[in-house]
């Protein structure tokens, strides 16, 4: 571990996160969004019992499949296959997109159309794409904007959330020949309609993301609203879905609970306008529908988080957003500052298991363990025990016992750790103990008035000038 | 070792001891049943659906093709996409008008691929069934009536029979044995498409349907 590595990422974070805070129109545009979503979960949830005992619910039904997940994945291979649906592993970024490019140039693919997928964005598989001459089109409204904007989703759920349709408006008389300036969000959306049509209908390729994989049928669940995830599944005549290995249930019984939990914490929605369940490509007496149909299975660091007993629960997310929607820290500085694909409570938990901890450690002290993500979290993830986990790991000693990730100890400096072995002895020997309270006590008046970060926002921490014992001692006499 | 036996392998490295047991689908949806009756299940069905822009229609066996038709020319439609070889698509040109034209979905979409996206104004697929705790209407398409049938023409007409409308999705795949064989696609569909990608403003008509229109069909001799 170099210092260089050491230094970076949390100077990158805070320079970000600075910027976001001083500019005062995007704060109100992310607190007005994180407002609209938090208010439209709670509408969808007026009962606390019914919701405690589906969070329980869907929590054990994730926790299950992740307890018998190995099994789970070699059932989804099998069923999918006999279905016709071909099956690829990946163990990274690179791989994945390998395997994608491969399928695309054996068919002689120029053009690929894109529904909403996180881990594409993970892999970098538009970037790659493009390297090797195909085009990668985003369809889902908010990601074709981002992508216009030649930007990073800052959401999960609603990825072109930092913008005002003044700046949609903007961007779209800029971009998109012969469109003029307009306000109107139905006008707007009907300009990207007309845009992405003429896409679906010319793509040789249409790529995917999945919310649920199911193991006993061998089915994959797309949940969403525009009707782009349809489309890129079903008319171009390849259609490749990619996702995570932990994404599998064992039943499609599973499905319901989990659907429920899904839709209402991520937009307040009863349930999206399509739930789409695709169990294989076009049979002979078919009329449309893509002709083949494959699923690209990715680990990227998620085995590291499997072999952790108290990691694991990371992979039970359903990716809803919500706890991003009801965190603080994510409410005023956005996404785009975490400089991960997944930004906030979830982002800071699961980023360290794909790039490592060395690079990502700043987000897990990004929180006030203030608990609002572990309380709406649908399948009850301990979010903060994990973020508490996961700062101990980053002062771990590397190379030890003790360091069980990938850039374990990237956060240890000589003289924190000094700082805080000092602080250990002081406070489990009362002996000493004693000791140092009478001479801060005494010495009060050495603080200094410059505490570091501390200082440049708040006043001076000094010692009280009697100790509580002492206190306690003119009490009694 | 290939990806997938180096995946499977630390996987398999790792033994998890909680949650062995396979959860309680079953006895939650059991105990969370409401158990209601026809008529309260059309009226929840009803709501649901209305409450995301979508058009319903009660109508009967006999008269349901005069009201698409109807409402049709209402809308000004000048083309109505059917199924090949159906019992409604057959009723629904018996009573064809002139000024509506009804295509049947007869050739595999890669002949006539440029038409769907810019020739068709709407189309009428049947429902297999509905969820009414969402709104949701079961679609599974079929040989006779495909999927983009669903998808692409503006605005998509469904007809339901109100038999076939379940409480909740968990009802509604277990009554069915889905588990048993899945069609190739399965779609759950409630109201028209829509996003709210720009700003949170809600806007209906994004890459699918603009207008989802129900016929909502009772049984003969029953009210609405
Ligand atoms: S961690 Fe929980 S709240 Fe956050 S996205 Fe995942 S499932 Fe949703």
């Amino acid at each position: 571990m170099n210092k260089v590595v050491h230094l970076h990422p949390m100077d990158d974070f805070k320079a970000r996160s600075k910027a976001v805070l001083d500019n005062a129109g995007q704060r109100k545009n992310f607190r007005g969004a994180m407002d609209f979503l938090q208010a439209k979960r709670r509408a969808q949830f007026p009962d606390q019992d019914e919701m405690q005992g589906l969070r329980e619910l869907g929590a054990s039904i994730r926790r299950y499949s992740l307890a018998h997940l190995p099994r789970l994945l070699e059932q989804l291979e099998a069923n999918l296959t006999a279905n016709g649906v071909q099956v690829h592993w990946a163990q990274n970024g690179p791989e994945a997109n390998a395997i994608a490019l491969k399928i695309a140039q054996r068919v002689d693919a120029k053009r690929i159309i894109k529904g909403k997928s996180m881990v594409s964005e993970e892999v970098g598989f538009n970037h790659f794409m493009e390297a090797a001459g195909i085009e990668a089109f985003e369809s889902d409204m908010g990601e074709y904007i981002v992508q216009l904007a030649g930007e990073a989703p800052s959401h999960i759920i609603m990825p072109a959330i930092h913008k005002t349709k003044q700046e949609i408006a903007q961007l779209f008389a800029e971009e998109i020949p012969g469109v003029a300036y307009t306000e109107d969000v139905d006008a707007l959306i009907q300009i990207g309609r007309r845009v992405l049509r003429r896409k679906f209908a010319e793509a040789d390729i249409g790529l995917s993301g999945v919310n649920f994989t199911v193991a006993e049928t061998g089915t994959l669940c797309l949940v969403e609203n525009e009707g782009n995830g349809r489309m890129c599944t079903t008319v171009p005549k390849v259609h490749i879905a990619i996702t995570g290995i932990e994404k599998v249930v064992e039943k499609l019984e599973h499905v319901p609970p989990l659907l429920s939990l899904l839709t209402r914490s991520a937009t307040g929605q009863a349930v999206t306008t399509y739930v789409n369940m695709i169990s294989g490509p076009r049979r002979p007496d078919e009329k449309d529908g893509p002709q083949e149909v494959h699923l690209i299975l990715l680990d990227n660091g998620r085995t590291q988080a499997y072999a952790d007993d108290e990691l694991r629960a990371t992979l039970q997310c359903i990716r809803c957003g919500a706890c991003m929607n009801h965190c603080p820290v994510y409410a005023r500085i956005g996404g785009h500052a975490y400089g991960t694909t997944y930004p906030g409570p979830i982002g800071s938990i699961i980023s360290p298991h794909m790039l490592g901890l060395d690079t990502t450690f700043p987000l897990a002290f990004a929180s006030t363990l203030c608990g609002a993500c572990s309380e709406v979290c649908p399948v009850k993830i301990p979010i903060t025990d994990i973020l508490v986990r996961l700062r101990n790991e980053a002062q771990a000693r590397p190379e030890t016992e003790e360091a069980t990730l990938r850039g374990s100890g990237a956060a240890r400096t000589l003289a924190a750790s000094t700082a805080w072995g000092m602080w250990a002895q002081v406070y489990s020997k009362s002996g000493l103990y004693k000791l140092a309270s009478w001479f801060m006590s005494r010495g009060r008046a050495l603080s200094p008035s410059e505490q570091g970060a501390w200082t440049r926002s708040r006043t001076p921490l000094v010692p009280a000038s009697k100790r509580l014992r002492d206190l306690m001692k003119d009490h009694k006499s | 070792m290939s990806a997938r036996e180096e995946i499977l392998n630390r996987l398999r490295k790792t033994h998890v001891a909680e949650q062995q047991a396979m959860p309680d689908v079953a006895g939650w949806f059991g105990a969370h049943r409401r158990s209601e009756d026809r008529v309260q299940r059309c009226a929840r069905l009803r709501a649901a659906l209305e409450a995301v822009h979508t058009e319903i229609h009660d109508v009967t066996h006999d008269n349901w093709s005069s009201v698409l038709l109807q409402v049709a020319v209402g809308k000004g439609l000048r083309q109505i996409l059917i199924g090949a070889g159906t019992p409604h698509g057959a009723q629904l040109q018996a009573c064809q008008t002139k000024a509506l034209q009804l295509i049947p979905y007869e050739q595999p979409i890669d002949t006539w691929q440029d038409l769907l996206f810019d020739g068709v104004d709407a189309s009428l697929t049947l429902a297999r069934g509905a969820v009414a705790e969402t709104g949701s209407l079961i679609l599974w398409p079929t040989p006779s009536e495909p999927r983009l049938m669903s998808l692409v023409p503006s605005i998509h007409f469904v007809l339901l029979d109100e038999d076939t409308i379940h409480e909740d999705f968990y009802a509604a795949m277990t009554a069915e044995s889905w588990s048993e064989g899945m069609p190739t696609n399965a779609l759950l569909i409630c109201g028209p498409s829509k996003t709210a990608d720009i700003q949170q403003t809600l806007a209906y008509g994004a890459h699918g349907p603009k207008e989802l229109v129900v016929l909502l069909r009772h049984a003969d001799g029953r009210q609405a």
